[in-house]
C-alpha cells in the first residue's frame, strides 16, 4: 500500500492513540498496586517506587483466595452444566425442525437479554425456598439464567454451519441423534465448545448483582463482590493499593485466556450476534 | 438414548416411526432438560417478581405468605385525602423513578452512540493492513476482557478528585483551575459512567463491526479504486450501507445491555442521584428498603420496556429463527 | 440384490409438489441411473429411496417389502454424497468401518471387511491417514469403500462426480463402475445431470422431467427410439436437431428431429436441404459443420476425420437418413 509520508504518521498516531487510551488505566492499576504509603497518592505517570507490599496483603487476608475458589468453583460448574445441556439442546435447535422451533430460539435469545433485576425478587424467594441462600449452589442456579441461553445460541448457530451430508452420512450409517453429537458433531465442535465455555465463563465470572444479592457472609463472596466490598473505615481510608493489586491478579488471568483465544472469541461473538 | 438398529431390512410392524418422527422424538428429549431449567431459573422467578409487584411484599412478608394483593396500587394508585385533596402515589406517580427512565434513556442514547462512533473508527483502522495490527488488536481487547467491578475500581481511582491521575493531568495542561470530584458531583457523574462504559465497550463494538466489515468483498474497494472515487465518498456509498445490517444488530444489542445497566453505576458513583437508572433504584427499592412490592413493579416495568426492545431487535435484525433458509 | 419398486410415489415440500407420482421398477443387480435437468427432483427422488426423506404418499417397495416407514440405516443401502463426506476427525479405517461398529458388529469381521474394501479400491496404504491428508481422487475411493463394506443391498450415488476435475471424473467413472462387476448382485441407483455419464454407467436410464419420469430404457433404446422431443433433446451430444415449420411439415409431423451423425453430404442434384456452413468444430477424429439452411437454428452436421478448414463459407448439399428420422407430433410424442 502506498500512502503518502504524512499521512502514514497521521495513521500510526491514530493507531497509538487507540493502543493508548485502551492500555493506559490497566497500567496505571498495575503501577498504583507497586505502590505503598504515600507513594500512591502522588499521582504519576512513570513509577517512583516498587513493593510487593500490596499482594502480601491480600493474601494475608484470608478472604481474598476464599472468594477466588468461591469464583473458580461457581463459573465453572455454571459454565460444565450449562455446556453439557446446551449440546444436545443446539442439536436439536439446529438440526432437527419440528413445530415450534422459531419461538422457541426467540425465547431463549428473549431470555438471554433479560434484565436480571427482573427475576431478582423471584430469585431470591426461590433461593430461601430451596434453602440455597448464602451458599454457592444459589449464583450456580441463578447464574443459568444467562449462560444456558447464551451457550444454546452460540452453540446452535455453531452447529448450524457443519455440513448436513455429514449428518446424512452418519444417518446411513446408522447413527442415532445421540451418536451423531457425541461421535460426529462434539469433535468437529470442540473449539466451538471451547469459545462458548470461556465466553460463558467470564461472564459468570465477572456477575455481580446476583453474587452482591444472594451471598453474605465474608466467605461465600465471589471475585468482584469482594473487590466491591473492599474498603477502608471511611471514604478517605479506601485501601487503593490492595484494591489495584486484587484488580490486578483477577484480570490477568482474563487477558491471557482472551488473548490466546482472541480469534476464536471474536468467532463466537460475532455467532451470538451478528450471523443471528 | 440409543435405540439399536436390530432389525435390517424387514418392515416394522405396527408403530415404526420414521426417520423424521425418530429425529423429532429426539429433538424433544434433548430439548426437555433445557426448557425445564429456563422454567425454574427463569421462568418461574421472572412470574413471581411480576406477582409481587401487584402486592404489598416487604423483607418480612416475603416468605409467610403474609402479603396482601394490591392490584395495581404499586404502579399507580389515587389517594383522597380528608381534606379532599388528591394525591397520587406509586412508582408511576415517583419522582425518582422518572428521574431514573430519563437517566437510563441518556445513557443508553450517549453511550452506545458514542461506543458506535468509536467503534466504528477503531474498526476501520484495524481493517487496514499495517504492521502490529496483531498487537493493537489483543490490546484494544484488555478493556473488554477487564471484570466491570475492576474496571470501576480502576477509572474510581483515576477519576479520585484528590489523588487522580486525570485530574492531575488535567491540571497540568491547565484545562480545569481545581480539582473535579468526577463522580460525587451531580453535573459530572454521568460523564465518569459514560467515559468508563465506553471505554470499556468501545472494543466489543468494534470487534462486530470488524467482522462486518471483513464480510465486504475487496474486490469492491479495488473497483472504486479503479473508477478513480475518493475514499469518503466510497465509505458513506458502499462501506457504510453494507455494514448497516452489522451495525444495526450490535447497536440493538448494545442498547438492552445498556438499558439494564447495574453494577458500574452501583460501583462508581454509588451516591449519585443524576446517574441512578432503572435497574439501580429497582435494587435499592428491594435490597436497602425491602420494599418489594414497589421494587418488583419498577424491575418489570424495565421488563417490559426491554421486551420491547428484544421483539424490535428481532424484527429489525431480521433473525433466521427458523434456519430453513439456509443456503 | 434387492428389487426396488415406486408406486405412485409423491413428495411434496409444504405446498410444493417435487415428485408427481411416480411408477418405477428397479430390477435386482441393475445400474440405473435417474438422469434430467436441476430441478427434475431426481436427487430428491434417490433420498426418499435412501429414507433420509419422507414419502408424502405411494409406495417404495424393496423386494416386497414396504419400507416407506423403515430408516435408512435399516433398509441395507450405501450412500455415496455429491460432496464425498468422510468425517474429518477420523483415520480412512475408522471412516470406514464407522457404520460397522455402530451396527456392533465383530471386531475380527470388521477389519477383515475394511481391509478387503480397502484393497479393492487400491487404499490399504491410506488406512492410517486423516481426510484432509488424502488427495481428492483418494477421499473419493474412501467415500466409495465407505459403502462397499457396508454390504449393501442397494447402492446410492448421488452426483459423486461433480466435484470433481475433467480427468479424475473419467478415472472415478471406473471406481464406481468395478464394483458394480465385483459384486454383481448389487444394485445401483445413480443420480446425474451429466447424460454422457448416464449413458457410459448405466443399464437402465430413468430420464425425470419437473416430478415425472419421461422415459426409462437402455441407453441405446433412448438414444434410438426417445419418445419425446425432451428425451431426444437431453440425450446424445451433440444435442440432435430439431426443424419445425416447412422442414418438418415436408414429412408430415410437427418437429422433426435428426441427429448431427445421421445427415449426409451430398451431390446437389440428391439435396433435400441447402445452406452455408457458418462454423465448424474440429475435436480430430471427426468435426462438425453448423449449416444455415434457413432454419431458426443451423443445422449440425458430424463428418469423420480432420475438418478441411476451406469448408467453412461454402454451400453445403444435405440429405438426412430416412431411415433415422426422428418425427413427433404436436404433443411433442413420437409419430407412429
Amino acid at each position: 500500500m502506498n500512502r503518502s509520508m504524512p499521512r502514514t504518521i497521521a495513521f500510526y498516531a491514530c493507531v497509538l492513540l487507540i493502543v493508548l487510551i485502551a492500555v493506559f488505566p490497566f497500567y496505571y492499576a498495575i503501577m498504583t498496586s507497586f505502590e505503598t504509603g504515600t507513594a500512591i497518592f502522588r499521582p504519576n505517570i512513570l513509577p517512583e517506587s516498587f513493593s510487593w507490599d500490596n499482594y502480601k496483603a491480600i493474601f494475608t487476608r484470608r478472604g481474598f483466595v476464599r472468594s477466588v475458589a468461591n469464583s473458580v468453583f461457581i463459573a465453572s460448574i455454571t459454565v460444565g452444566a450449562a455446556l453439557l445441556l446446551a449440546v444436545t439442546a443446539s442439536y436439536a435447535l439446529a438440526r432437527v425442525s419440528f413445530r415450534g422451533r422459531g419461538l422457541l430460539l426467540m425465547t431463549i435469545l428473549g431470555v438471554s437479554m433479560f434484565p436480571q433485576i427482573a427475576v431478582l425478587s423471584g430469585l431470591y424467594e426461590l433461593i430461601n425456598l430451596l434453602g440455597l441462600y448464602n451458599k454457592p449452589w444459589a449464583l450456580v442456579l441463578s447464574y443459568t439464567i444467562f449462560t444456558l441461553p447464551f451457550t444454546v445460541w452460540v452453540l446452535t448457530t455453531f452447529m448450524r454451519d457443519l455440513p448436513m451430508e455429514i449428518e446424512e452420512a452418519a444417518i446411513v450409517d446408522g447413527a442415532t441423534p445421540w451418536v451423531i453429537i457425541t461421535r460426529v458433531f462434539m469433535p468437529l465442535l470442540w473449539p466451538a465448545l471451547v469459545t462458548t465455555g470461556l465466553l460463558a465463563f467470564i461472564g459468570a465470572w465477572n456477575e455481580f448483582l446476583f453474587a452482591l444479592t444472594f451471598t453474605i457472609s465474608a466467605d461465600q463472596r465471589t471475585v468482584p463482590v469482594a473487590i466491591a466490598l473492599l474498603s477502608g473505615a471511611s471514604q478517605q481510608e479506601i485501601p487503593w493499593g490492595p484494591i489495584m493489586a486484587v484488580s490486578v491478579l483477577v484480570t490477568i488471568p482474563l487477558i491471557v485466556l482472551v488473548r490466546v483465544f482472541q480469534r476464536k472469541i471474536v468467532a463466537g461473538l460475532t455467532a451470538g450476534g451478528v450471523k443471528g | 438414548m440409543t435405540h439399536s438398529s436390530a432389525n435390517s431390512g424387514s418392515p416394522t410392524k405396527g408403530k415404526s416411526l420414521n426417520l423424521q418422527q425418530k429425529r423429532v422424538r429426539s429433538a424433544y428429549m434433548f430439548l426437555t432438560p433445557m426448557i425445564i431449567m429456563l422454567l425454574v431459573v427463569a421462568a418461574w422467578p421472572l412470574f413471581r417478581s411480576i406477582s409481587f409487584s401487584f402486592t404489598d411484599a416487604s423483607a418480612d412478608t416475603i416468605f409467610n405468605g403474609q402479603s396482601e394483593w394490591v392490584g395495581f396500587e404499586n404502579y399507580l394508585e389515587r389517594r383522597v385525602r380528608s381534606n379532599g385533596d388528591i394525591r397520587w402515589r406509586g412508582v408511576l406517580a415517583d419522582k425518582d423513578w422518572w428521574v431514573a427512565v430519563w437517566n437510563t434513556v441518556r445513557f443508553s442514547l450517549i453511550s452506545v452512540s458514542l461506543e458506535t462512533f468509536f467503534g466504528l473508527l477503531v474498526a476501520l483502522v484495524l481493517n487496514m493492513e499495517f504492521k502490529g495490527r496483531g498487537l493493537v488488536r489483543a490490546a484494544i481487547l484488555i478493556p473488554w476482557a477487564i471484570p466491570t467491578v475492576v474496571s470501576a475500581r480502576m477509572w474510581g481511582w483515576m477519576l479520585n478528585d484528590q489523588f487522580g491521575i486525570i485530574n492531575h493531568i488535567l491540571l497540568m495542561l491547565h484545562l480545569i483551575d481545581s480539582p473535579i470530584a468526577w463522580t460525587a458531583r451531580p453535573d459530572t457523574a454521568m460523564i465518569a459512567v459514560l467515559i468508563v462504559d465506553v471505554w470499556k465497550t468501545t472494543p466489543f463494538m468494534a470487534l462486530l463491526i470488524l467482522a462486518g466489515l471483513q464480510m465486504i468483498p475487496r474486490d469492491m474497494y479495488e473497483a472504486a479504486k479503479i473508477d478513480g472515487i475518493n475514499p469518503f465518498k466510497v465509505f458513506f456509498r458502499v462501506t457504510l450501507p453494507l455494514l448497516k445490517p452489522a451495525i444495526l444488530v450490535a447497536v440493538i444489542f448494545r442498547a438492552l445491555d445498556a438499558l439494564r445497566i447495574f453494577d458500574l453505576i452501583y460501583l462508581l458513583t454509588p451516591q449519585s442521584g443524576s446517574t441512578m437508572t432503572m435497574s439501580v433504584l429497582s435494587y435499592r427499592e428491594i435490597q436497602q428498603f425491602g420494599d418489594y412490592g414497589e421494587g418488583s413493579a419498577m424491575s418489570t416495568l424495565l421488563f417490559l420496556i426491554i421486551t420491547t426492545f428484544v421483539l424490535l431487535y428481532i424484527k429489525l435484525g431480521k433473525l433466521n429463527l427458523g434456519g430453513e433458509a439456509r443456503q | 440384490m434387492a428389487n426396488i419398486t415406486l408406486k405412485a410415489v409423491r413428495k411434496s415440500f409444504g405446498s410444493f409438489e417435487v415428485i408427481k407420482g411416480i411408477d418405477l421398477e428397479i430390477r435386482k443387480g441393475e445400474f440405473m441411473v435417474f438422469v434430467g435437468p436441476s430441478g427434475c427432483g431426481k436427487s430428491t427422488l434417490l433420498r426418499l429411496i435412501s429414507g433420509l426423506e419422507e414419502i408424502t404418499s405411494g409406495d417404495l417397495m424393496f423386494d416386497d417389502a414396504r419400507v416407506n416407514n423403515v430408516i435408512p440405516s435399516e433398509r441395507g443401502i450405501a450412500m455415496v454424497f455429491q460432496s464425498y463426506v468422510l468425517y474429518p476427525h477420523m483415520k480412512v479405517y475408522d471412516n470406514l468401518a464407522f457404520g460397522m461398529k455402530l451396527g456392533k458388529r465383530d471386531k475380527s469381521e470388521i477389519d477383515t471387511r475394511v481391509r478387503k474394501a480397502a484393497e479393492m479400491l487400491q487404499i490399504d496404504h491410506l488406512l492410517d491417514r486423516l481426510p484432509r491428508q488424502l488427495s481428492g481422487g483418494q477421499r473419493q475411493r474412501v467415500a466409495i469403500g465407505r459403502a462397499i463394506v457396508r454390504d449393501p443391498r442397494v447402492f446410492l450415488f448421488d452426483e459423486p462426480l461433480s466435484n470433481l476435475d475433467a480427468a479424475l471424473r473419467v478415472a472415478t467413472r471406473l471406481e464406481i463402475a468395478k464394483p458394480h462387476h465385483d459384486m454383481n448382485d448389487v444394485t445401483m441407483i445413480y443420480v446425474t445431470h451429466d447424460q454422457v455419464e448416464a449413458m457410459t454407467l448405466a443399464d437402465r436410464i430413468c430420464v425425470l422431467r419437473d416430478g415425472v419420469v419421461e422415459q426409462v430404457g437402455t441407453p441405446a433404446e433412448l438414444y434410438e427410439k426417445p419418445n419425446s422431443v425432451f428425451v431426444a433433446g437431453f440425450i446424445g451430444s451433440p444435442k440432435m436437431n430439431f426443424l419445425t415449420g416447412t422442414f418438418a411439415d415436408a414429412v408430415g409431423c410437427t418437429t422433426l428431429g435428426i441427429r448431427a451423425e445421421h445427415i449426409d453430404i451430398v451431390d446437389q442434384a440428391d439435396a433435400t436441404w441447402t445452406g452455408t456452413v457458418v462454423h465448424a468444430e474440429d475435436l480430430g477424429s471427426d468435426h462438425f459443420l453448423f449449416v444455415d439452411i434457413g432454419a431458426d437454428e443451423p443445422v449440425v452436421v458430424r463428418r469423420s476425420g480432420k475438418l478441411d478448414t476451406g469448408m467453412l463459407g461454402q454451400v453445403v448439399s444435405l440429405r438426412p437418413q430416412a431411415e433415422n428420422l426422428h418425427r413427433f407430433g404436436p404433443d411433442d410424442k413420437p409419430l407412429g
